[in-house]
């Protein structure tokens, strides 16, 4: 069965569920981001410098100690949790009340830092990640699905609900709530905002680290990564809802999938072409995001 | 006094004389060594290659035929050269930049730089400030037709290369009695791979091939995922698949084809990537299979067991590649002009250069000379086929030293 040109439709499946997954790790990237945004109101220039640091340590770990990323997918989490805390704390915090542009000059300044500090510890050849399941893939009737893909899709869904659930249902993630919708009321209080702030960006930083352990499944690592994933994530983003944590997900499912069925429409060397058209489109009919709320 | 003040200051005596004779003879003694260190210092030799970014592994499997070079330049008895080593980080303008500072700094002679790009940037440069360029590996065919008077490239252009790749392709079909009847042509989406693709489009046709295309799909050269790519290049159902690529993408390219679960009858690949060492040493018994249709060293010559020789014992377990033999003879190219210049001034050893004739190297072919326009017209490709981590030549036949395996085996059943 065929649709629009020669390419038969099972073809199309198999690319859009492919999709689907990777923008599922994409989503959780951006989920981080958008964490971040919204409730320290900081906008984290270094988000793909951070994920590219999460990427080498799954490949140190996995080159030197032959563990698969979804194994340390949670102490990297964690790792990048207390690195993205010390970061708030100990640097970004004064720079929260000053202009924004001096944000901007700090988290740049600190994204390139990150970039420079692993070519010198790594190099510049790109690093991969050998698994038992790398090679592997399912064949449910006519689709093959990429096995990694799989595994990353599912943990970052379990990531992403996992997060959900610990601002629903826990304390400290109804005070973090609370710090983002109202900042004077959770002043008056009693919150300490500066610790909920830190633990905020920690969070952030955790998906972030947790996007880029089962990023390196799908890619190979280079410390040059950084910048296009720092865009990506801004697409995603502001294409989902700047701070909406549902529309993280949903942007990233929808740039990964628009990614790959536009290079199986059109032409594959213009793929990246198509996820900007729709960060176009959505600036110009729904500013807000896909999912955010509308702007008065 | 007076005898008393003359022998304190003209006096010269048998000791003294003795002295100043020895001290005289020992200065002349020396003088013509002296003179000639200063004519035949080493030649400074600014070698321009991409050892970071994307081509980085490509730039640093070259640089091991500069570190080879050096010994067996040595055992050839031509002069030596001082390397100066510069990254163009896989970008034109680093490149531009690097070949200025270079020059600025003293090189007296420009090698590189892999990527056709990068290349006719530094060749500009070369010009420009009428220093000698020899190319090592630039398949670009207008860099050497701009009229340039200091720019030589010792390797085959586009049309070169796919000329004699569609004559190989024949031979190994001849050789195993089957062909494909369709292939999908994928290739890398920059200068290089557009290149390639025109040159196939225009050449091809005249070599009446067995096998027509039955779908092109270019790929970002900077692309981290190509599964899109090989689904669509799946779908097409061609026999065959016919690749202009680099490294990663070849790994990457092999990935999904197992992912994927397809493997065509043949990989005929048209430039790099798939006879890497990185790319053998990543995917193991996956690597098996790919022939490339690219310069290579011809395994009969004197040479070429030289090199291996040198480069086991720098880096074992690797295979000698067209990466590495082509920058060592662009180095043999410049120790050479430099011998028979006896000069380091940049016209001379352009003019000696131009006068090369070497038929003691290493790569297929008659051997190195330039034509009018700075282009060895006479360097030959190669076909050969990854086997069990080796590089088994196939074609042309004076080069062959083994048969091809045709169709390959299926990825599923590798292990």
């Amino acid at each position: 069965m065929t649709w629009g040109s020669s390419v038969p439709f099972d073809v199309y499946l198999n690319v859009a569920v492919g999709g689907v997954l990777t923008g599922l790790v994409y989503g959780l990237m951006a989920l981080g981001l958008s964490v971040i945004f919204g409730v320290v109101r900081v906008v984290n220039f270094a988000h793909g410098e951070m994920m590219t640091i999460a990427m080498f340590i799954a490949v140190a770990l996995c080159t030197g100690l032959h563990l698969d990323p979804l194994i340390v997918l949670i102490p990297i989490a964690a790792v990048m949790f207390a690195f993205g805390y010390v970061l708030q704390r100990g640097l970004i915090n004064p720079f929260i009340t000053r202009p924004e542009h001096t944000q901007f000059l700090l988290l740049v300044a600190l994204a390139i830092i990150i970039t420079n500090t692993l070519l010198i510890i790594f190099g510049p050849d790109a690093r991969s990640v050998q698994t038992s399941y790398g090679y592997e893939s399912f064949q449910i009737g006519p689709m093959i699905i990429d096995a990694a893909k799989v595994y990353a899709g599912a943990a970052a869904i379990i990531f992403a609900a996992a997060l959900f659930a610990f601002f629903r249902f826990t304390l400290v993630g109804k005070a973090i709530r609370a710090c983002a919708d109202n900042h004077t009321g959770a002043l008056v209080v009693g919150l300490d905002v500066k610790r909920l702030y830190a633990l905020t960006f920690g969070l952030g930083a955790a998906c972030v680290g947790a996007a880029g352990t089962m990023m390196v499944l799908l890619i190979d690592a280079t410390p040059m990564l950084g910048p296009s994933y720092t865009l990506l994530a801004f697409v995603i983003v502001i294409t989902g809802g700047l701070g909406s944590m549902p529309g993280a997900l949903v942007g990233g499912v929808l740039i990964g999938t628009t990614e790959a069925l536009a290079g199986l429409l059109f032409t594959p060397s213009i793929k990246s072409m198509f996820a900007f058209a729709i960060l176009v489109l959505v600036l110009l009919f729904r500013p807000q995001g896909i999912l955010g709320k509308r702007l008065s | 006094m007076k005898h008393k003040s003359q022998s304190n200051s003209a006096r010269v005596t048998r000791r003294t004389f003795a002295a100043g004779a020895g001290a005289a003879g020992f200065v002349a003694g020396i003088a013509p060594f002296n003179i000639v260190r200063a004519q035949g210092g080493p030649l400074k030799v600014g070698v321009l290659l991409p050892r970071s970014g994307i081509q980085a592994g490509i730039g640093q499997s070259c640089q091991l035929g500069v570190d080879i070079a050096p010994a067996i330049l040595k055992s050839l008895g031509l002069p030596d050269l001082a390397i100066m080593n510069a990254d163009t980080e896989s970008n034109v303008d680093t490149a531009r930049a690097r070949a200025e500072k270079l020059i600025s700094d003293g090189a007296q002679l420009l090698v590189g730089a892999f990527d056709s790009g990068q290349t006719t940037a530094i060749a500009q440069v070369a010009e420009q400030k009428g220093i000698p360029l020899v190319i090592n590996i630039a398949a670009a065919p207008p860099i050497t037709e701009q009229g340039y008077k200091f720019v030589f490239r010792n390797f085959p252009t586009a049309p070169m290369i796919l000329g004699d790749a569609f004559a190989s392709q024949k031979e190994i079909f001849a050789i195993v009695g089957a062909a494909p009847k369709t292939v999908v042509f994928m290739h890398v989406n920059d200068t290089y791979g557009t290149a390639m693709a025109k040159g196939i489009g225009a050449i091809m046709p005249k070599f009446d091939m067995p096998y027509t295309i039955a779908d092109e799909i270019a790929y970002d050269p900077a692309a981290r995922d190509l599964s899109v790519e090989v689904a669509k290049a799946k779908a097409a159902n061609a026999d065959a698949l016919l690749v202009v690529s680099r490294l990663n993408d070849a790994m990457l390219l092999t990935r999904e084809l197992v992912k994927q679960r397809w493997t065509p009858q043949g990989i005929l690949s048209m430039g790099p990537g798939w006879y890497e060492d990185q790319y053998i040493k990543t995917l193991g018994k996956l690597s098996d299979g790919p022939i490339s249709l690219s310069p290579a060293p011809d395994p009969h010559k004197r040479l070429t067991a030289v090199l291996e020789a040198a480069l086991a014992k720098i880096d074992p377990g690797i295979n000698l590649n067209a990466n590495h033999t082509f920058t060592f003879e662009a180095l043999l190219v410049a120790a050479d002009a430099y011998k028979r210049a006896g000069s380091t001034d940049p016209t001379a050893l352009a003019d000696a250069i131009r006068k090369t004739n070497i038929t003691d190297n290493v790569n297929i072919g008659p051997g190195i000379t330039f034509n009018a326009k700075g282009q060895n017209d006479k360097v030959k490709d190669g076909a050969f086929q990854n086997r069990g981590g080796k590089l088994i030549m196939l074609a042309p036949k004076e080069a062959a030293n083994g048969k091809p395996e045709w169709p390959l085996p299926p990825y599923q059943s590798r292990g």
